[in-house]
């Protein structure tokens, strides 16, 4: 039996199922493979608040664009971020006008150009989730081993469990399991999803990994369990990396953190620690920036909680385009919205 | 607020399209720059031009002389000629060095041995330091047209068969990788290449061949839609029949980019009756530049003005027109 035929049974009378993919690279790779129009009618995959760049908020932009402004100031950060709205620019646009942001690939990358660059003050925008706040942890290890002095974090990095906490305690977030992601799990391990108390999965993500941890969801619910499960075993243990744990809280601490479209949860970023202050460009040069409230009709606060479709969305691929997108969403290769747009418009008749 | 030219422009994508709408054709327009081939049919004689900009020039598998020969020979062979005589214009920057002019030349002579064409005029000019990058260089070039023969996207029908010449995204993937420090295997390297005596050849063997496309910016992605849309036919591809090298899927996973979309300096894509496929196919594997050829996929009477792809595990997805700036400067 395929592995398609064996969801389509364990499908077969049970109620619309909805199950949330919380990793950008699972949208992706569920959009590529074609695996939502093969799916029976009644299994549904939303994508959740999974990719990194899609949650910042727009005052963490401006905060971006407002340090870009200071003359001896380099902005590094992953190319994702450069076209991310702040509330009236973004960092691309300021480039254009002058501002000097460099585009790495690695945290690491900023070393070089701190010690490349002695009478500029390097600013990381440090975004991402568990998978990526090691290597940004290390980085603030390496560079206090090597006496970097012009080396600063803006730090919005964020953790996945609070949110999906956050998710089900949301009324209008019907899920019914959650394809955990499988990068966060390499660090965090299985064990802090295990409050989660319904069928949740740590896929992969190849094609077959991702209808395998289907197949696993549907099997619990057929079975009336809802644990945590791993069929990413290859790479994810119980424990994660304890090596990555410990260097990450070695230099942040768990704190409230913004998310777009979610809105405050408790516990749900990282700062740096007090030890680590000198890094921190937000008690080095503390900047007051406007609050400003942005009136646009874009649902990605809606789309990032699975409640509606981007297509539900007025301004989807009209007025939002990848080329010119109003949210963020649409913006990073892994959003959701994105992937919508460029892989949505086949279906098999 | 004023338009301007950004490098999405010149990304192959659905941006140069618009330009070329929008600004180029109204101004141009006639009957043999309408067709938006890659060379212009004139008479029994078929003309083409591109220029070169590629960044590094010395990348492994060629440089920007070995680029601009095999380009233009490429496109002219496409067109379905014979290509004869080549111009080049060569736009240098102050300062750059005879050594790497030498090796240059040298590799546009050699490509052109190949190719068995004549370089047979060009032109050199020198601008101030920083006011280009290293060295710009134009080439031009003329073939004849191949009796019998009728390369048209008017030509394509549903039913008929998808054609690449070998593994897709081999030149970009070499170009990313070398401009973003990755390590690659030593077995890839850009494909650059003269395709003229494989396409004379594949012609040869069947006359009939409806469209012949050099996939370069923009991938086979962008080739294909332009084709449905040109044909008003839908194009299936499948998955697993394109073929791709691992390396250049692990390049395309760690940096983000679909294969599909890749810039390719020595592969077609040919439209072919479903009949001569397998002939054609025999013709091409018999040329080093063609040896991993492949059918994948058919144009069909649904899905018209779109490409689709069959994936591995059955799913049906949408293959989209690149937008915007994928890979800048990568021929």
């Amino acid at each position: 039996m395929s592995l398609i035929e064996k969801i389509n049974k364990l499908a077969e009378g049970k109620k619309n199922l909805r199950f949330m993919e919380v990793c950008g690279t699972h949208t992706v790779s569920i959009f590529r493979a074609g695996i939502r129009n093969i799916l029976p009618p009644n299994v549904e995959l939303v994508s959740g608040p999974g990719c990194p760049v899609c949650v910042t908020n727009d005052d963490f932009i401006d905060k971006a664009i407002a340090y870009s402004k200071i003359s001896d100031v380099i902005i590094a950060t992953f190319g994702d971020m450069l076209k991310v709205p702040g509330s009236h620019s973004n960092l691309a646009e300021e480039s254009a006008n002058g501002a000097n942001v460099k585009i790495i690939y690695s945290p690491l990358d900023c070393l070089k150009i701190a010690a490349e660059n002695p009478d500029k003050k390097i600013i990381f925008l440090a975004v991402g989730f568990e998978t990526t706040a090691p290597t940004a942890a290390a980085t603030i290890l390496s560079a206090k081993n090597l006496g970097l002095t012009n080396l600063f974090f803006l730090s919005a990095q964020k953790l996945v469990p609070p949110a999906l906490k956050m998710l089900l305690a949301d009324s209008e977030v019907k899920v019914d399991g959650f394809l955990l992601p499988g990068h966060v799990a390499v660090v965090t391990g299985t064990k802090v999803f295990e409050f989660l108390k319904i069928p949740a999965v740590v896929a992969g993500f190849e094609a077959e990994e991702i209808l395998l941890a289907l197949i696993n969801l549907l099997k619990q619910i057929d079975e009336g369990r809802a644990e945590v499960s791993n069929e990413y075993k290859s790479v994810v243990k119980v424990e994660g990396n304890t090596a990555a744990q410990k260097i990450l809280y070695e230099v942040y601490e768990e704190v409230d953190a913004d998310w777009r479209g979610l809105g405050t949860i408790p516990k749900s970023g990282l700062r740096v620690r007090e030890e680590f202050a000198n890094f921190d460009i937000e008690k080095i040069l503390p900047l007051k920036i406007k609050n400003v409230k942005k009136n646009t009709a874009c649902r990605c606060g809606e789309v990032l909680r699975g409640i509606c479709k981007p297509t539900d969305c007025k301004l989807f691929g009209k007025a939002c385009q990848p080329l010119h997108a109003v949210g963020s969403c649409m913006i990073s290769v892994e959003g959701v919205c994105a992937a919508w747009f460029k892989y949505g418009g086949l279906k098999i008749e | 607020m004023s338009k301007k030219i950004t490098m999405a422009h010149g990304a192959g994508g659905k941006f140069s399209a618009d330009l070329i709408k929008e600004i180029i054709l109204p101004a141009f327009d006639n009957e043999f720059l309408n067709e938006l081939h890659d060379g212009a049919k004139l008479g029994n004689l078929a003309m083409t031009t591109d220029s070169y900009v590629v960044r590094p020039l010395f990348f492994r598998g060629g440089n920007i002389g070995k680029l601009s020969i095999c380009g233009t020979v490429n496109d002219l062979a496409v067109t379905g000629a014979i290509p004869k005589y080549i111009s080049v214009g060569a736009i240098i920057e102050e300062g750059f060095e005879f050594d790497d002019l030498k090796k240059i030349v040298n590799a546009m002579s050699a490509a052109a041995n190949e190719a068995g064409v004549k370089i047979v005029t060009g032109d050199t000019k020198v601008v101030g330091k920083g006011q280009a990058d290293g060295i710009f260089i134009n080439t031009a070039g003329i073939g004849e047209l191949i009796s019998g023969v009728d390369i048209s996207a008017k030509n394509v029908r549903a039913g008929m068969k998808i054609l690449v010449s070998g593994t897709v995204g081999d030149h970009a993937a070499t170009i990313l990788s070398e401009r973003h420090g990755l390590e690659l295997p030593e077995n890839i390297k850009s494909d650059c290449a003269p395709l003229n005596k494989m396409i004379f050849e594949m012609l040869k063997v069947e006359p009939k061949i409806a469209m012949l496309r050099d996939a370069t910016r923009g991938g086979i992605a962008a080739v294909l839609n332009e084709i449905a849309t040109a044909a008003n036919v839908g194009i299936i591809l499948e998955e697993n029949k394109i073929p791709i090298r691992e390396e250049v899927r692990g390049v395309c996973d760690i940096l983000g980019f679909d294969a599909l979309e890749l810039a390719n300096e020595g592969k077609i894509i040919a439209v072919v009756p479903a009949e001569s496929a397998e002939k054609i196919l025999a013709a091409m594997k018999n040329f080093e530049y063609g040896q991993n050829a492949a059918e994948i996929g058919e144009a069909t009477e649904k899905f018209q003005g779109k490409v689709g792809i069959k994936t591995n595990i059955g799913g049906l997805r949408i293959v989209d027109m690149p937008v915007g700036e994928l890979v800048p400067r990568i021929c």
